[in-house]
């Protein structure tokens, strides 16, 4: 068998899964909290006012990573969700639906910080410009997977339609990407990308420090959720008793 | 693969699929609504009648803006290197309006040609730089500092 699939199969695995994500929580929780500190602390307080928004540029070591986040998440539960769907595997319907709540947060958050910074640089909180009104569409996308999961009685039934809205749902997120490139947008297009990028240097570190704790905090975040998943699926497995008695896993 | 898990995977390939094909055909006939904005080019070409609402967006022309001495009442030209438009405004404009700047009016176009915005936004470019660097681009003529 190959390492990758080995991996796979290991991560489909209720008791493996346990006890991997049982020893790599804590130490993820640790430098999500370390760089989220050094970041925001370097973005809030070091890095320089911008030319033109003055102060108001420090929203941005918030909102661009939440940004991001909301996006790669989805974009991760959807793939999770489609292993669910093609092989299904039960850790994976988890892991892809307790990334909802997280990718939802994410999103509400970009959405708000976004519109903070609007009304100060741009005049208005919101406009209906292809960005921010498929940004919102990230929004409800999250809040239909949760949503129609939790109208099914039976959860694996109910992880299936989820999963398969998800699929669906990824459309959006090309839109959400390249929607400031095909149209007129209010919103100014990625200053970060393949080409280069237009941040000054004593802006982008503390930027990329955030990109990376938030990525963290989604990974502790989300082994988390999924642990006490695993333990509420499995009340009477063998691995779960020894872990309730013995104190480790 | 097992055969079952084989169609499944297809079934899902086959479902993304359709579903691309029919938002991609859908924003493609909506590619004129999709715009927030039209630039003055885009406008003159599209023969914008009179009293007609819609945004308005390029730059602010430099040593265009013409304020009123009583009053908020300003005049300046919006340009996208096509087509140049006067827009007139009544109203606070955003912290961010300067010359040389991107801006978004809404409005519309009254009988002599005049945009008359009932409101202005101020976009922002994708380029983030503390003031000291913007001064020194500036100073060495480079147009990412031109906005101070």
């Amino acid at each position: 068998m190959s390492r990758l699939k080995r991996l796979f199969h290991q991560f489909g695995s209720p008791p493996w899964l346990f006890q991997f994500s049982g020893r790599v929580v804590p130490w993820l929780w640790a430098a999500c909290l370390i760089l989220s500190a050094w970041g925001l602390w370097w973005g809030l307080f070091r890095a320089p006012p911008d030319y033109l928004q003055g102060e108001s540029v420090r929203i941005m070591y918030v909102h661009v990573p939440a940004a991001w986040m909301s996006m790669m998440i989805y974009l991760l539960m959807a793939l999770m969700g489609a292993a669910g769907l093609i092989w299904h595997v039960r850790a994976a319907e988890i892991m892809a639906l307790s990334s909802a709540p997280i990718g939802a947060a994410f999103t509400l958050l970009a959405l708000i910080t976004g519109s903070l910074w609007g009304r100060p640089t741009w005049g208005t909180y919101w406009v209906w410009d292809a960005r921010l009104t498929s940004e919102l569409v990230l929004l409800f996308l999250y809040l239909g997977v949760l949503g129609l999961h939790n109208a099914f009685d039976e959860p694996r039934k109910g992880a299936r339609a989820a999963a398969l809205l998800s699929v669906v749902g990824l459309v959006n997120l090309p839109i959400i990407h390249y929607s400031v490139n095909w149209w007129n947008t209010l919103h100014q297009p990625a200053s970060i990308g393949v080409s280069g990028n237009s941040i000054h240097p004593s802006m982008l570190w503390p930027l990329l420090i955030m990109a990376v704790a938030t990525k963290l905090f989604y990974a502790a975040n989300l082994l988390t959720r999924t642990r006490v998943r695993l333990l509420e699926e499995n009340p009477r497995r063998r691995w779960v008793r020894d872990w309730v008695e013995g104190g480790k896993a | 693969m097992h055969p079952q898990r084989k169609k499944r995977l297809l079934a899902v390939l086959l479902i993304l699929l359709g579903v691309s094909g029919a938002t991609a055909l859908t924003v493609w006939s909506l590619q004129q609504n999709m715009l927030f904005f039209l630039t003055p080019g885009d406008a003159q070409v599209q023969d914008m009648p009179v009293g007609q609402s819609f945004r308005l967006g390029g730059l602010v022309e430099n040593g265009s803006v013409e304020r009123a001495n009583d009053g908020l009442a300003v005049r300046f030209k919006v340009t996208d290197g096509v087509g140049i438009m006067t827009v007139q405004f009544d109203g606070i404009l955003p912290d961010l309006f300067q010359e040389g700047q991107g801006v978004i009016a809404r409005g519309a176009l009254n009988g002599e040609g005049l945009f008359l915005a009932t409101e202005v936004l101020a976009k922002h470019d994708e380029n983030y730089m503390p003031p000291e660097v913007a001064e020194a681009l500036r100073e060495k003529g480079h147009p990412a500092g031109s906005g101070t």
